[in-house]
């Protein structure tokens, strides 16, 4: 029934409950996160044990039903475009847990709260990845939102985090929600709810009517999970995360999870122009506005979140590239173009260990100095040379400079640019040479800024005035996590085609799948090509990149023609106030403070739809002849119950009414005596017993009952109320009386003795035939209390401290 | 506050207090063939302890009895989870309730029903429920 894959996905999430126990019991003899290392560990180590298999082209499937009534099933799927996601989760993932026991103190930070997130989103994205219904693929894509909301969010007390945070899940959440709409419609096109299936049956979507709208949708989703331009603001503002997430979440993992989905859904949409102009126009928007934005900064997160938005848009604008590819079916020039799949998906490893190693060179050098601006450091070469060496590894590989991983990918891309420039379908000959211009300029951008972050931060002069403290190369466990991503970066350059052979060509096999039926696809990566194109636009990218760092000081001025005030952020925060005094003004118009103000809507609204929709429908109908005859007891009882309700009008005390409301409900339990519904009378006699208890309770606390002095029209309205309310209730409890439309279901509880061995039908469909209603009942009534007594009793700050202490 | 002069109704309720839980418990058990069950007999034991608190200082009975209704609340809820639970782990949909008849030593042929497990939860629910409510309500001076 259930299989390892599933209980893989749901390991993180159990081992979390246990987590706050393990942190109670243990801080500070250990770091709680050498308990929580294992998880990763033993699920990359599991899913290691798939690579001979996927890599063969097998695929693996697990169903475990979820809700089969409605078909959404736990369906887990396996196979090479996953698998990778599944090794850098669980990889990155051992290698940030390590280097967050060094980063975390043990005596100071709340490592249960870290933990305990970290997993629920290591989980969350694991089951984003291996999911095959969309339904439950998005469940776990806003859990992975939540999750990052509340790692941003880690040190709460810091104003700038919990902006960030909030920003980070109004982007992510509603570009979720729009993929969560994108979703349904193509299950309304396909007629499933199965990523595979819809693959399969995908052929003759594109005519359909809703194909586009479901595609923009599906694209919104990922472009703000991805941080594309123009959702890519969120990004920057989520660096207030502690390092370790930022190298996790927010450059490894989570914002490739908005690659994936569009990875995933390329068989379904790909070779369409609208998918691939959107998705490599934005790419390269993003590319372009990342890397440019990278040079201004002086915060080195700020720099590294910038360049992590423009590498995300150029391995989503490989895709989109790559896309064309499925518009030529199969043969050569399809070939050519699933080069750039190819190419996204070795650019998504390589970027991921060296903006991994970055991020956590950067995180050791905020540790040591205690600043991660570039203004203030300088000259750390020397005093750092572990980390200065990591640094070279990441920046260069990221510049896209031999012998690093990134060259290769590098050159792969400027190879898919350039097929594009001289593609004949799309309208691609009008824009086509737009493209490889627009990837060389950020290019160079890229090198900037990478220069930047080693030559700003190692070289030049040691300020140790601006710093305050001693700083000297980070212990050896922080160390090690770097250490291991940075030799990946020169390991993987040497020795690309292993990489290729087990992990690329199958993941890129789950995005071309009829390319991968016909064989056709050979790849084989090399950093030597010849004298080509490419080579040459590296060669300028270093030349004009080197250049341009130089003389970064005179044209560094252009940013400031900028203006402020034009800025996504600055739109962001203006619509964030506007739709706040909207929805202030809004709300106060009705939220008067006045309980009769809430009765009057609650009580026209009962008159408006209940009695409205009675009277649309024609059900004001009467049948007496059914009726049993009342006799004098009856009418005498009647009477009694009309005589205490007028009293509680006239009143002139509130025990008065307090005692004639008592009456009139000790009065209707007599009615239920006389026509024998013991369980009922029993009921309310206590329950009326218990209420009036609380009203005398309750009235220790009112002031005097005034004689209210109030217009005529405020009187006359509530009289019209009141009076509506009471015919609409009585219409429709006559109505009911007179009509059956439907069988009476007590003949089934008739047989309560032989069913449930109770003579008492009341309370056997209480606590057997409906059990599940009474045990939601008393649930809610336990909220309720527990609602009553922190309303009364829990008074956060400022509160009466006396009476806490007593 | 001046000294309440309430010497009857001391002397009354402690004789009926022992009365209402005894009857609560009657109703309780009985429940299952006759009019009764948890819901109203946590109700009537509920309102035994609203009797004692009303004539009693608040603080000598919470004193007497040591009980955190929160808790109790928390408690009956989760009996009635559990059972829930219970039928699950025989490979029963949830919820489900058997009942059976067993010989006992001094009771002699006797029904024993899953669901009085059920309904304790839910007389301990509304006992602990309504006791805090009441309790927060009155306490706050």
């Amino acid at each position: 029934m259930s299989s390892w894959l599933h209980i893989m996905i749901f390991i993180p999430f159990l081992f979390a409950i246990g987590v706050p126990y393990i942190y109670k019991q243990l801080t500070p003899r250990i770091h709680t996160g050498w308990f929580v290392l294992s998880i990763p560990l033993v699920i990359f180590a599991y899913l290691f044990t798939y690579l001979p298999n996927i890599s063969e082209g097998n695929t693996f499937t697990e169903t475990v039903p979820w809700i089969p009534a409605y078909n959404i099933n736990f369906i887990t799927y396996m196979d090479g475009l996953s698998l990778i996601l599944g090794l850098l989760i669980s990889g990155i993932g051992t290698l940030v847990i390590l280097y967050s026991i060094f980063y975390l103190s043990k005596h100071r930070e709340a490592l249960n709260n870290f933990y305990v997130y970290l997993l629920i989103f290591m989980g969350a994205m694991l089951g984003l990845v291996f999911s095959d219904n969309i339904f439950v693929l998005y469940v776990f894509w806003e859990t992975t939102s939540i999750s990052s909301f509340l790692l941003i969010a880690y040190w709460y007390e810091r104003e700038k985090s919990r902006y960030g945070a909030q920003k980070s899940m109004l982007i992510t959440i509603f570009g979720g929600l729009a993929m969560l709409a994108g979703f349904i419609m193509l299950s309304m096109i396909t007629d499933t709810y199965s990523i595979r299936e819809m693959i399969s049956n995908s052929a003759d979507l594109s005519t359909h009517s809703l194909f586009i709208p479901a595609m923009i949708l599906l694209l919104i989703g990922a472009f703000t999970k991805s941080a594309q331009f123009p959702f890519s603001i969120w990004l920057p503002d989520a660096m207030e995360a502690p390092t370790p997430i930022s190298a996790y979440l927010h450059s490894a993992t989570m914002v490739k999870a908005g690659i994936y989905l569009v990875a995933r859904m390329t068989p379904i949409f790909g070779g369409a122009a609208e998918w691939f102009w959107l998705v490599s126009g934005v790419g390269l928007i993003t590319l372009l506005y990342g890397s440019v934005n990278a040079v201004r900064q002086t915060d080195l997160k700020a720099l590294l979140a910038y360049s992590t938005i423009s590498q995300l848009g150029l391995i989503m604008s490989l895709l989109g590239l790559g896309s064309a590819s499925l518009y030529y079916g199969v043969g050569t020039d399809s070939s050519v173009y699933a080069m750039a799949i190819f190419a996204a998906i070795f650019h998504l490893v390589n970027h991921s260990t060296f903006k991994g190693c970055l991020f956590m060179v950067v995180g050791i050098i905020d540790h040591e100095t205690g600043t991660r601006d570039i203004r203030r450091l300088g000259g750390l070469m020397h005093l750092m040379p572990i980390s200065f060496t990591l640094t070279v590894i990441g920046s260069f590989a990221m510049a896209g400079l031999p012998p690093f991983n990134g060259f290769l990918s590098k050159e792969m891309f400027f190879t898919a640019v350039l097929n594009v420039s001289t593609m004949s379908v799309f309208n691609a000959d009008a824009l086509g040479i737009a493209i490889p211009i627009i990837a060389w300029i950020a290019s160079v951008f890229t090198f900037i800024y990478s220069m930047i972050l080693v030559f700003k931060t190692f070289r030049g002069k040691n300020k140790p005035e601006k710093l305050g403290r001693v700083v000297h190369e980070a212990p050896i466990g922080m160390l090690l996590s770097p250490l291991v991503l940075g030799s990946l970066v020169i390991i993987i350059f040497f020795f690309p085609n292993v990489l290729s052979q087990y992990l690329i060509k199958p993941a890129m096999n789950a995005v071309l799948p009829t390319l991968a039926d016909t064989g056709e696809m050979k790849v084989k990566i090399s950093a030597w090509h010849g004298w080509n194109t490419e080579l040459f636009m590296t060669f300028g990218v270093i030349g004009l990149g080197t250049l341009l760092y130089i003389y970064l000081k005179k044209w560094y001025r252009i940013y400031h023609l900028y203006p402020e005030n034009f800025t996504l952020n600055s739109v962001y925060d203006l619509c964030l106030v506007k739709m706040e005094s909207l929805s202030k003004f809004i709300t106060e118009r009705y939220m008067t403070g006045f309980i009769r103000d809430y009765l009057i809507y609650i009580f026209s609204f009962i008159i408006l739809v209940v009695g409205g929709a009675m009277w649309f429908f024609d059900g004001f109908s009467f049948d007496p002849s059914k009726d049993a005859p009342a006799n004098m007891f009856e009418a005498g009882l009647m009477t009694a119950m009309i005589i205490t309700a007028i009293t509680v009008l006239f009143s002139k005390t509130r025990l008065t009414s307090i005692v004639a409301v008592g009456a009139l409900g000790f009065l209707v339990s007599f009615f239920f005596v006389l026509f024998r519904a013991p369980d009922l009378a029993l009921t309310q006699l206590v329950v009326e017993t218990v209420t009036t208890a609380l009203f005398l309770l309750c009235f220790y606390h009112l002031p005097q009952l005034r004689k209210e002095v109030s217009r005529i029209q405020f009187k006359a309205v509530n009289a019209v109320i009141s009076i509506g309310v009471g015919v609409v209730v009585t219409l429709v409890a006559l109505s009911a009386n007179g009509n059956r439309l439907f069988e009476s279901i007590s003949s089934f509880y008739e047989n309560s003795y032989e069913l449930a061995g109770a003579k008492n039908i009341v309370n056997s469909i209480l606590v057997d035939f409906r059990g599940i209603d009474t045990m939601l009942e008393i649930l809610v009534l336990c909220i309720a209390g527990i609602g009553v007594y922190t309303l009364i009793k829990v008074r956060l700050g400022g509160g009466d401290k006396n009476e806490e202490a007593k | 506050m001046k000294k309440p002069n309430d010497v009857i109704i001391r002397s009354v309720t402690k004789v009926a207090v022992v009365i209402i839980f005894t009857f609560a418990i009657n109703l309780f058990i009985s429940g299952h063939h006759f009019p009764g069950g948890g819901f109203i007999g946590g109700l009537v034991f509920a309102s035994g302890l609203i009797l004692m608190f009303l004539t009693f200082d608040m603080e000598t009975v919470r004193h007497n009895i040591p009980v955190d209704f929160k808790v109790v609340a928390a408690v009956g809820v989760l009996i009635a989870v559990l059972t829930g639970v219970g039928a699950m782990v025989l490979d029963a949909p949830f919820l489900s309730q058997s009942f059976g008849y067993f010989e006992l030593p001094i009771f002699g042929k006797t029904e024993l029903a899953t669901a009085v497990i059920f309904d304790v939860g839910v007389a301990l629910a509304v006992i602990g429920t309504s006791m805090t409510i009441i309790m927060s309500i009155g306490d706050d001076r």
